[in-house]
């Protein structure tokens, strides 16, 4: 019988039914982080519970971690450090791999899944963390969970879980030049809702998705988490394959049938299907507090929910671009890997970012990122555009209670969430592209990477 | 913790607002802890308090109004519990006394989250959940039925979930009992799809080394 991918890995790891009627299936990779794994290996310990197969659990120091260079555990966070020295001591205990503040191998849990090759096509590999779904690029199964149920997988082996339904989102057609796969993700949010993939794994498909390097699928499967599907996946290709081979936990061949398996046959049905047009996505910039308030960089404001309006201070009918912006932020999980810190520093080079801008940072996703960049001199084209430089680490993807933006900032920002207060009380995120964010640091102001990558833009009709 | 308490009468505080997010409900700077404890105080802080660091209250937020107070149940709008995994946020509701959400729909994360702690997500059509909050109800699990003056809704929830919170099962106890057959399963896994299991490099303190600047 004809079957989607995400049928075949279910049904690989379908251990078997609880007496509920759900299933139980089986775990293969946890990858747990220092501000909510830290908690489930708390409360295993203190449970008397202990790891199942402590060789395929992970652990790493990524959330809080101080980004400046010269770090340790101190963070600027009020109390962060115990968070570090907990997970330290817990993941010793547990008999876990980690990867520290300082191991040469560090970054955020998923970028440096996959340059390691611990997530594998065919997998199951979960994280008590939402963005797990990037890992999907992959073709493995990988979810965002709580805290709770990360034990679970960890003690067990399993999760016990209700099947979900499946959707496919189909790209084709080819993107136009300045646009990129974050933009791919904005769209189907806005055309489809924040709720829109709700009880749904999301298959990408089609040539615009086929085309993408490993990079860019990352980006696109990173945001499903904000379309509230339970996770995207992509099927394996040669692209995949060549990513992965010779990386720390891969295998040393993928010749198995197996990988060849590890596609939705042509008959097989999905519960909903979804075609976008690629060349009819434009840079994408968010307007509100939602990642559904979204519109290409040179529409016009809808009217949205009024809290949402008050909140960032901008009127339905006004325009995005040209909003005057305080800060900038080149980072998360969505947007901080090598490729697209070469897309911001080819708009950057040899200019210099707006004198109004109060605050602009560049987070690599790992210190492999890092230590790439530095190789290619992007470091130095930041620096010279009057970037930070940062050590790897989530950074102000989010606000810790920490290191923070300005009061009152309008930041322009390659992350993945523009809600209240997300980066800081008060502060009012933009989320777009790599892109986007350099030629707005550039501007001062929202601006369209279109005019700074030298490509016609699209006449209006 | 506890099994649900059924049936549960209370008011239901009224937070229609639609994706409401794990970071408004429990913001990251008010997880102090690794511990799951003394995180009701932080619970929707930037809509609680006009002033969070001094906890001055916001009196338009519904949980300051008298009526709604110390609330059992929510009634939230649609993508309620959006965002960041943290289960934080359904620590925090529960260490206030939240049992019951009732919303349009849940992000998925968060449903789980509030199943494996004993607080009952309720789906139920827009209209109902608009029409029924503020106002006080009574939520049966056994009858899965939540009524409202004489008006009353029938719910669905899995058989699972509502065994779980029914009588209050831990999960991973439960799982355990299958230990035998998980263990039958993986010996088989393991023989098919040898690449899936690693060598336990015995270290497990840090992956590699130290500096990696
Ligand atoms: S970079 Fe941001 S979204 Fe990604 S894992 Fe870190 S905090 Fe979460």
């Amino acid at each position: 019988m004809s079957q989607t991918l995400f049928e075949k890995i279910w049904d690989t790891h379908e251990v078997g039914q609880t007496p509920g009627g759900a299933s139980l299936i089986a775990v293969d990779r946890v990858f747990l982080h220092e501000r909510t794994g830290a908690s489930a290996l708390k409360r295993m310990a203190e449970m008397g519970r202990t790891v199942r197969d402590p060789s395929r659990v992970f652990a790493v120091m990524d959330h809080i971690v101080d980004t400046r260079p010269g770090r340790g555990d101190g963070t600027l966070m009020k109390g962060g450090e115990g968070f570090i020295t907990e997970t330290r001591a817990a993941c010793r205990a547990a008999r876990i791999t980690l990867f520290d503040v300082n191991d040469r191998d560090q970054g955020i849990v998923h970028v440096i899944s996959p340059e390691q090759g611990i997530v594998l096509p065919g997998l199951t590999l979960v994280a008590p963390d939402s963005h797990t779904c990037t890992q999907g690029a992959f073709g493995a199964l990988a979810w965002g969970i709580g805290s709770s149920e990360a034990e679970h997988a960890m003690v067990t082996g399993t999760l016990r879980m209700e099947r979900p339904r499946t959707m496919r989102v189909r790209f084709t057609g080819a993107l136009k030049a300045g646009v990129s796969a974050k933009d791919m993700i904005l769209t189907l949010i806005a055309r489809y809702g924040a709720g829109g993939g709700a009880g749904h794994v999301v298959e990408f498909a089609g040539e615009a998705v086929r085309a993408l390097d490993m990079e860019a699928r990352m980006t696109l499967c990173n945001m499903v988490t904000e379309f509230s599907a339970m996770t995207g996946l992509i099927a394996p290709d040669a692209v995949t394959f060549e990513y992965l081979k010779g990386r720390p936990y891969a295998p040393a061949a993928f010749e198995d049938p197996y990988w060849a398996s590890l596609r939705s046959d042509n008959e097989a049905m999905f519960d909903r299907e979804i075609e976008i047009d690629a060349s009819t996505v434009a840079p994408m910039v968010s307007w509100g507090t939602s990642p559904e308030h979204t519109i290409a960089v040179d529409g016009r404001i809808p009217q949205g929910p009024q809290r949402a309006h008050d909140y960032i201070g901008l009127s339905a009918g006004s325009r995005l671009a040209g909003t005057p912006i305080d800060a900038a932020f080149l980072g998360s999980c969505t947007n901080s890997r090598i490729s697209d810190l070469r897309r911001a520093a080819r708009i950057l080079k040899d200019k210099r970012i707006a004198p109004s801008i109060r605050k602009a940072l560049v987070v690599p996703g790992s210190l492999h990122v890092k230590r790439q960049a530095e190789a290619e001199g992007l470091d130095a084209i930041f620096a010279a555009a009057g970037f930070e430089w940062r050590m790897s680490g989530c950074s102000l993807c989010f606000y810790a209670g920490g290191e923070g933006f300005p009061e009152g900032s309008r930041t322009v920002s390659s992350t993945n969430r523009n809600f209240e207060g997300r980066q800081g009380p008060g502060i009012r995120t933009h989320i777009a592209s790599p892109e986007t964010v350099a030629a707005s640091a550039l501007a001062g102001a929202i601006a369209d990477p279109r005019d700074y990558v030298r490509v016609p833009k699209e006449v209006a009709a | 913790m506890t099994a649900f308490p059924s049936p549960l009468t209370g008011r239901a505080a009224p937070i229609l607002i639609d994706n409401v997010d794990t970071d408004t409900i429990i913001p990251s700077r008010e997880m102090r802890s690794t511990g799951r404890n003394g995180l009701a105080e932080g619970m929707f802080a930037p809509w609680r308090y006009t002033d969070a660091d001094a906890r001055t209250e916001n009196p338009d937020f519904a949980l300051n109004q008298t009526e709604y107070r110390g609330a059992c149940i929510i009634a939230g709008g649609a993508n309620f519990g959006c965002g960041s995994s943290r289960e934080h946020a359904v620590w925090a509701l529960a260490e206030y006394g939240v049992r019951a959400v009732i919303a349009e729909s849940f992000a998925p994360i968060f449903h789980g989250n509030c199943i494996r702690n004993f607080v009952l997500p309720v789906t139920l059509p827009r209209e109902a959940v608009n029409a029924l909050a503020g106002d006080e109800v009574t939520i049966d699990l056994a009858a899965q039925t939540v009524t409202h003056g004489d008006m009353v809704h029938l719910f669905t929830i899995d058989a699972e979930a509502k065994q779980m919170l029914a009588e209050g099962l831990d999960a991973i106890d439960l799982t355990l009992t299958q230990s035998a057959q998980i263990d039958s399963w993986t010996s088989a896994d393991r023989a098919l799809r040898s690449w899936v299991y690693l060598q336990q490099d015995g270290k497990s303190l840090s992956h590699a080394g130290s500096d990696g600047a």
